[in-house]
């Protein structure tokens, strides 16, 4: 409980990615906040990555991190762009309103 | 020892605590701050853990402009104002226990994991090796990243690259009955058509610039 080791970073990567996941599925507002959640899920796989990294001695989980960051900023801005757009085309971005495509 | 376990839970607890605020908070701006103060946390972890560069490019990159992007796009499309309703619409809530269960045994898988990870302790013991001489983080990252990581690093520039222009190409919009210049129109502009002599009648006027 004191002598804090690799798992307790991978558990704290485990809880966040968990709440992201939930908080896909329970999303009822706006595409925003299911934006927000994967944004939570990379960041739980950083965690992941840098303390495998430090733990192991190996410096190639630090290098993915700064990959997945790059992806995720990149992911960021083409979402809420593709999102600015559905708004001005249909109004809103509720997303049980969003049904254009009868999924 | 004891330090370092103190911290650890300060920070992960604040970061569990706003993961959590971020998916059920009312308002949408405030999921904003509170995905602000997660990436915070965990970056104050990486800190601490001894990656101090990834520590900072998170700040940077996640705080300085992933958020502030998220923030700029809650409050210009103007959905803060949308109150949270979930388990008020009967058909859409069917999606709700299941996604539950799902996490829920997603989690528990992890945790599996990890626990599995304790029985193979050799793993653990390998060599710390190019953390420890003498060369700070930021150093030995770079030492990698430029070498042996080259290309890999100019691809994720040419990714940053082409969604900047995917995001200016899907948000730009020619925007009717706004002046704008037109260099071809003002350079092949003639004397003919810019001046015209008139007779103007006594007491009548001209209309001109219709």
């Amino acid at each position: 409980m004191i002598d804090i080791g690799l798992g307790h970073y991978l558990t704290l990567g485990a809880v966040i990615f968990s709440i992201g996941i939930i908080g896909i599925f329970l999303n009822r507002k706006n595409i925003i906040v299911i934006l927000m959640s994967i944004e939570l899920i990379l960041l739980a796989v950083n965690i992941n990555l840098v303390s495998f990294s430090i733990y192991l001695g190996d410096l190639s989980g630090q290098i993915f991190t700064l990959f997945i960051l790059t992806v995720a900023a990149a992911e960021a801005a083409i979402g809420l762009a593709i999102i600015v757009v559905y708004f001005r085309n249909s109004g809103t971005i509720r997303v049980e309103e969003i049904d254009k495509l009868k999924g | 020892m004891i330090a370092h376990a103190i911290f650890f839970y300060f920070f992960s607890v604040i970061a569990v605590v706003s993961a959590i605020m971020v998916t059920v908070s009312k308002n949408t701006v405030h999921s904003v701050f509170f995905l602000i103060l997660d990436f915070i946390s965990i970056s104050c972890l990486f800190i601490m853990i001894g990656a101090e560069f990834l520590g900072m490019i998170m700040l940077i990159v996640y705080v300085g402009a992933v958020a502030v992007l998220f923030l700029f796009v809650v409050m210009m499309l103007n959905v803060a104002q949308q109150k949270n309703q979930w388990f008020v619409s009967k058909d859409s809530s069917r999606h709700i226990p299941i996604g539950l269960l799902i996490s829920v045994i997603i989690f528990f898988e992890l945790i599996i994991v990890i626990g599995g990870w304790k029985y193979k302790p050799d793993l653990f013991n390998s060599a710390k090796s190019s953390l420890e001489n003498g060369v700070s983080n930021t150093h030995s990252l770079g030492q990698v990243l430029y070498t042996d990581y080259i290309h890999v690093f100019q691809i994720s520039g040419m990714i940053l690259l082409i969604a900047m222009i995917g995001a200016i190409v899907l948000t730009f919009r020619q925007r009717e009955g706004v002046k704008k210049q037109s260099y071809l129109k003002q350079i092949s502009r003639e004397r003919t058509e810019g001046v015209e002599v008139l007779e103007v009648a006594s007491n009548k006027g001209v209309k001109i610039d219709d």
